[in-house]
């Protein structure tokens, strides 16, 4: 455990802070409960792999955790904020501002090129021209992409994508970085590679980063990890790297 | 924010050239179809003022038979010379009289000969007409009276019969009339109606009737008024008189016809403003078709982009924002469709005009009117494909396929 992580259990605020949290899908008899009731705090600085068998709650509770859905029941605090009395146009600027995402299909804007993918958060923050061309440079050259930038998606592989979308997601300096599964395309060489890049974002930027992942080998780079099961967190425990 | 809209909006319709193009396509024929209608029928609408004028707006065509309607009259006893001396001394505000007398005739000279049309009438015919006499002599007030064989013939005529020579002075042949054409009338060109306005040979009237026609009969008084005078009053006149001397009873209706110009003109300039009109609505429909293309199109660039927009609201693009990019998108196809139509219209116009043979009349107006209708019709088909992305939930659409 980093000397960080230590100062930031003991100092400073938490993150966030799930108390309660339920999430329920359908009425009547087809009523099904995604979260039972789930409880949680995050410090700044922890890089937490997340657990758990398909259908056992971890997907929805990244989607409350990145404010794309509010809770059933339950209170959700985002650095001290309330996210389910927020408007979905206030999440959406939680989002903009807070939360960065990496996802499993990377999801990168076709026939665009890497460059302008890694803008577009900053088109929505409203910076300008040279700032935005300035920042997204800066993050493509922390992914070490810096020489494709004119690339589209097409023209890259996978594991090249992947960190694409990584630099589009830390090019904001978010507080929180949520990733799903984002090794799960890859094969095993670039899946390390991603795995050493957000270690590092994590480690250099004091990024926290939540990651939802299949293999234990991926939640090896984890300082926490948690097990989903049932709707419900089975187990939670610190892990030394 | 609207900067940022631009921004994004160009980007993706860059990225899509050829959809961009095959959805403007709809709009770009629809402002193009109202515009070169309305170009070309003003065009029309003007040459047939122009061509009215051309015939005196202030002419009163008198004519035999009752109107049945467009084009049709029963027949009825003609006029006689006396009828048209009554009214030049009856009638106040008449500038010229001439009585016609004509018919269908072959002219002949030398080995050519030309069907034509032969009018007799007096001197007053070339005022009224206005069509005056360019080379040579009009015919003398004596020679009228006494039927002299002369005739004015027009350019037409000329050509016809004497090529490239000069018909002054030569003679030609009317059945069994044998005449000295003394003068050439000016080129008038084609009427409204589309008739040959310089095919026809105008000899004095009683040498018409005394060697051609046989009889003293008088198909058409042609009046010309004076200037500020009252067309309808003078009309009224014409038919008080004219119904006097034809004996004509209280209950029985005109079977005579008094013609004004400005009713002939406004008549054909409602024609053609009807065609421009129905034509334009033609257009308009084009266009609202045009329209419902680009929403089609958006629509379905919403679901084919569900995923790209759980992208953009994923990472903190607001409803609005996506709402003004999609609307952006369609404003800017719709409008640039537009523009593009405004160009090919207006060439396309200037084409047809010259091929119509109509004159290019550029109409402001309706350019800027088809340029903000293409706009609104962006505004108003994309604003439900854009409500429709900006509403979509970001967990949903990133889950799309």
């Amino acid at each position: 455990m980093t000397s960080k992580s230590v100062m930031a259990d003991n100092v400073l605020p938490p993150l966030l802070e799930l108390h309660g949290v339920t999430k329920t899908y359908g009425m009547g008899d087809a009523r099904m409960h995604a979260l039972a009731g789930i409880n949680l705090k995050l410090n700044p600085g922890e890089f937490v792999a997340v657990m758990g068998p398909s259908g056992s709650g971890k997907s929805t509770c990244m989607n409350i955790l990145g404010c794309l859905d509010a809770p059933s029941s339950g209170e959700y605090l985002f650095q001290g904020v309330n996210v389910g009395g927020l408007t979905r146009n206030q999440r959406a600027l939680l989002r903009r501002h807070y939360l960065g995402f990496v996802f499993q299909g990377f999801n990168l804007l076709n026939r665009t090129t890497a460059l302008e993918n890694v803008e577009l958060p900053l088109i929505y923050r409203g910076l300008d021209t040279a700032s935005r061309h300035r920042l997204a440079k800066a993050a493509l050259d922390a992914v070490g992409l810096s020489s494709r930038e004119t690339h589209t998606p097409g023209e890259l592989s996978g594991g090249q994508q992947q960190r694409v979308a990584i630099a589009r997601a830390i090019v904001t300096e978010p507080s929180l970085l949520l990733a799903d599964e984002p090794t799960g395309n890859l094969d095993s060489k670039r899946s390390i590679e991603i795995m050493e890049l957000l270690t590092s974002i994590n480690r250099d930027q004091g990024i926290t980063v939540v990651m939802v992942t299949h293999e234990t080998e991926m939640a090896d780079y984890a300082n926490r990890i948690i097990t989903f099961k049932d709707g419900l967190i089975e187990s939670d425990q610190k892990h030394g790297n | 924010m609207l900067g940022n809209a631009l921004l994004l909006a160009f980007r993706e319709l860059r990225r899509n050239v050829m959809r961009s193009l095959l959805t403007m396509l709809g709009i770009i024929i629809g402002v193009a179809a109202v515009i070169v209608v309305v170009t070309l029928g003003s065009g029309a609408t003007r040459q047939v003022g122009q061509q009215v004028a051309s015939l005196g707006s202030n002419l009163l065509m008198i004519s035999v038979g009752k109107r049945m309607g467009p084009g049709q009259t029963s027949g009825a006893e003609a006029f006689k010379i006396a009828d048209a001396e009554a009214l030049a001394r009856d009638v106040d505000g008449l500038a010229a009289i001439a009585p016609v007398a004509s018919g269908s005739t072959t002219a002949i000279y030398a080995n050519e000969n030309w069907s034509t049309n032969v009018s007799g009438s007096t001197e007053d015919f070339f005022t009224v007409s206005n069509q005056p006499v360019a080379e040579g002599r009009m015919f003398t007030t004596n020679e009228a009276r006494r039927g002299a064989s002369v005739c004015v013939i027009g350019p037409t005529v000329a050509t016809k019969l004497f090529g490239l020579q000069n018909p002054l002075n030569k003679r030609i042949r009317l059945q069994k009339l044998s005449c000295e054409v003394i003068g050439l009338l000016k080129a008038k060109g084609q009427s409204t109606m589309g008739t040959d306005q310089d095919d026809l040979v105008v000899i004095p009237l009683r040498t018409y009737q005394r060697r051609i026609a046989g009889n003293q009969d008088v198909n058409l008084i042609k009046v010309s008024m004076q200037d500020n005078v009252n067309t309808d009053q003078v009309k009224q006149a014409i038919e008080g008189i004219m119904r006097t001397r034809r004996h004509l009873a209280n209950t029985e209706e005109n079977n005579f016809n008094v013609m004004d110009m400005k009713e002939i003109a406004a008549m054909l300039s409602s024609t053609t403003q009807t065609m421009t009109g129905m034509l334009s609505a033609v257009g308009a429909v084009s266009l609202l078709v045009g329209g419902i293309g680009i929403m089609n199109i958006m629509l379905v660039s919403v679901t084919e982009r569900t995923r790209e927009i759980g992208i953009r609201l994923a990472i903190g693009a607001l409803e609005n924002e996506v709402l003004l990019q999609f609307l952006v998108e369609a404003v800017v196809l719709s409008s640039f469709g537009g523009f593009i139509g405004i160009v090919l219209a207006l060439g396309t116009a200037l084409a047809l005009s010259g091929v119509l043979q109509v004159p290019f009349v550029f109409q402001g107006g309706i350019v800027i009117i088809a340029f903000l209708f293409s706009a609104s019709v962006g505004v108003i088909f994309g604003y439900f494909p854009a409500r429709k992305a900006a509403r979509l939930d970001p967990i949903e659409a990133l889950r799309h396929e």
